[in-house]
């Protein structure tokens, strides 16, 4: 006993460091959940990383925190979906480039009943006045997500100021919004890849998809070289080239759930 | 990875499976908590030790904070951690955000505190009953802190015990200075968070069974170790 412990502690050890010393051609991705859940990451990373011998390391989280990470310097590269805010990074200088990857759209998902009749509307703007009439629960992401920054627009859109007792601002990722969602029947607006790869849906259902607002653009970021000298530019740029060469796109155009294509390929 | 309902099925699928990337998660989380529970007690114990032999200005206040300490919430630690360590943070250059070392620092602020302050109350007990003793001996504080530690070897064993249950079961500080990385910070509680995000709840559950099964072996193996130590040395 009293050499085996010290002998298993050492092993941990080394495997700990040896995970270390493995890491040299690898850039650390800030990315959105939306991408992550849904599995595109694991289709199109090995792909990457077959071409290329970088790793891609993928934070996922809202896409207000995946700027904040980038923003302090933690992460070599940016792949998220709020343009408005993309371009705002970009002239503030924290990226020197920002490129259209790809697109997906925001469905809304409610109880199958549809009690707000949703279903029927004949833009999202309606859709939203719907449910806002009806004071039916409707759950928002609350997080400063790209998905609930497009929610606030829909919200604007539809003229209604999203406020009462059935407005219910939860905080959370899109994963846990619909778990929670579906655990209240409520409504809830998801981008179409985490809603289509959810395995807890219970009750919900997609009521309504098609309208050109609820386009979602999903674009990558060089981050500023002058801002943050430390990070692995060169490694950064080439994942941010391959994403938009043919053999990225066409990689993310293979992906699919359930014989469903997730995301559309859009680079320029 | 299965798709079934039933979750002591998924549970007992997922140990006997042997699933690569279900081992190297189990892995990485005992290899960071027990890391982070080791340097803990290197620290802690003669922490709490010093605490409790020396009679100092302030502290009355260094026992309130360690006491406090003991319940800071996993989150608060992750996020101090996460700016320390932040490029933009005091210890930036060091590169370390976002690795297990990160996770391993943000356990250690989680399980230091309760290292000691455990330790605290117990060698102060102990002193009670060895002061006489150690004052006809003429001891210094110094040489009462081994002794004293020693003799509360099995006591401390059960603290150190508590401080793995803490690091090993917290995940607010590992996903944030870790990041949830596949195959770099997964750790099993962020795992869980993970699944449960992605509506898998079987899955997430029966990681939390294999979870809790380590868990419970890990302390099974303290207990009898223990045990066989209190028998040999009576």
């Amino acid at each position: 006993m009293k050499i085996t412990l010290p002998l298993a502690l050492a092993g941990i050890m080394t495997t700990g460091w040896a995970i270390q010393a493995h890491a040299e051609g690898y850039i650390t991705l800030a990315s959105t959940t939306s991408t992550e859940n849904s599995g595109l990451f694991d289709t199109i990373l090995p792909l990457f990383e077959q071409a290329t011998d970088i790793e891609v390391r993928v934070v996922a989280v809202g896409t207000g925190q995946a700027f904040e990470i980038a923003r302090r310097g933690d992460a070599d590269s940016l792949l998220v979906h709020d343009t408005a805010g993309e371009k705002a990074f970009v002239e503030n200088g924290y990226a020197t480039e920002r490129a259209d990857v790809m697109v997906n759209d925001f469905v809304l998902i409610g109880p199958a009943s549809d009690p707000a009749g949703i279903a029927d509307a004949q833009s999202a703007a309606e859709a939203f006045a719907d449910i806002a009439e009806a004071e039916l629960p409707f759950a928002s992401r609350g997080d400063d997500s790209g998905t609930h920054r497009a929610e606030l627009r829909l919200w604007e859109n539809a003229d209604v100021t999203p406020e009462g007792d059935w407005y219910r601002e939860l905080g959370s990722g899109m994963g846990p919004a619909l778990n929670t969602a579906a655990a209240m029947d409520a409504y809830v607006m998801s981008d179409r890849a985490t809603w289509v790869a959810f395995e807890n849906p219970q009750n919900l259902t997609l009521l309504f998809e098609g309208d050109d607002v609820l386009f979602n653009q999903y674009g990558s970021l060089l981050l500023s070289e002058a801002r943050h000298p430390h990070l692995k530019h060169d490694l950064a740029k080439q994942w941010h080239q391959w994403l938009l060469s043919e053999d990225g796109q066409q990689a993310i155009a293979n992906f699919e759930v359930g014989g469903q294509q997730l995301f559309f390929p859009n680079a320029q | 990875m299965p798709q079934e309902t039933n979750v002591f099925f998924v549970a007992l699928s997922l140990l006997l499976s042997g699933d690569a990337a279900l081992m190297s998660i189990v892995a990485l989380s005992l290899k960071v908590s027990l890391i982070a529970v080791l340097a803990s007690a290197m620290l802690g114990f003669p922490l709490g030790a010093a605490v409790a032999l020396w009679r100092f200005p302030g502290r009355g206040a260094v026992v309130v904070a360690l006491n406090a300490l003991m319940g800071l919430p996993p989150v608060v630690a992750g996020l101090c951690v996460y700016l320390l360590l932040s490029r933009a943070g005091p210890l930036g250059e060091w590169g370390l955000l976002f690795t297990p070392t990160a996770m391993v620092i943000a356990q250690v602020v989680l399980v230091l505190p309760i290292l000691a302050a455990l330790s605290r109350q117990k060698v102060e007990e102990l002193l009670g009953e060895y002061r006489e003793q150690f004052v006809s001996l003429g001891m210094s504080r110094l040489r009462m802190m081994p002794t004293l530690l020693w003799d509360a070897r099995f006591a401390l064993l059960t603290v150190l015990l508590a401080g793995f249950g803490r690091a090993s079961a917290e995940v607010g500080a590992v996903m944030m200075v870790g990041g949830n990385i596949d195959g770099v910070t997964r750790v099993m509680t962020t795992a869980i968070v993970l699944e449960t995000s992605k509506g898998n709840l079987p899955l997430a559950l029966g990681l939390g069974i294999v979870l809790l099964t380590l868990v419970m072996l890990i302390n099974a193996a303290a207990y009898v170790i223990g045990e066989m130590a209190r028998r040999r040395m009576g």
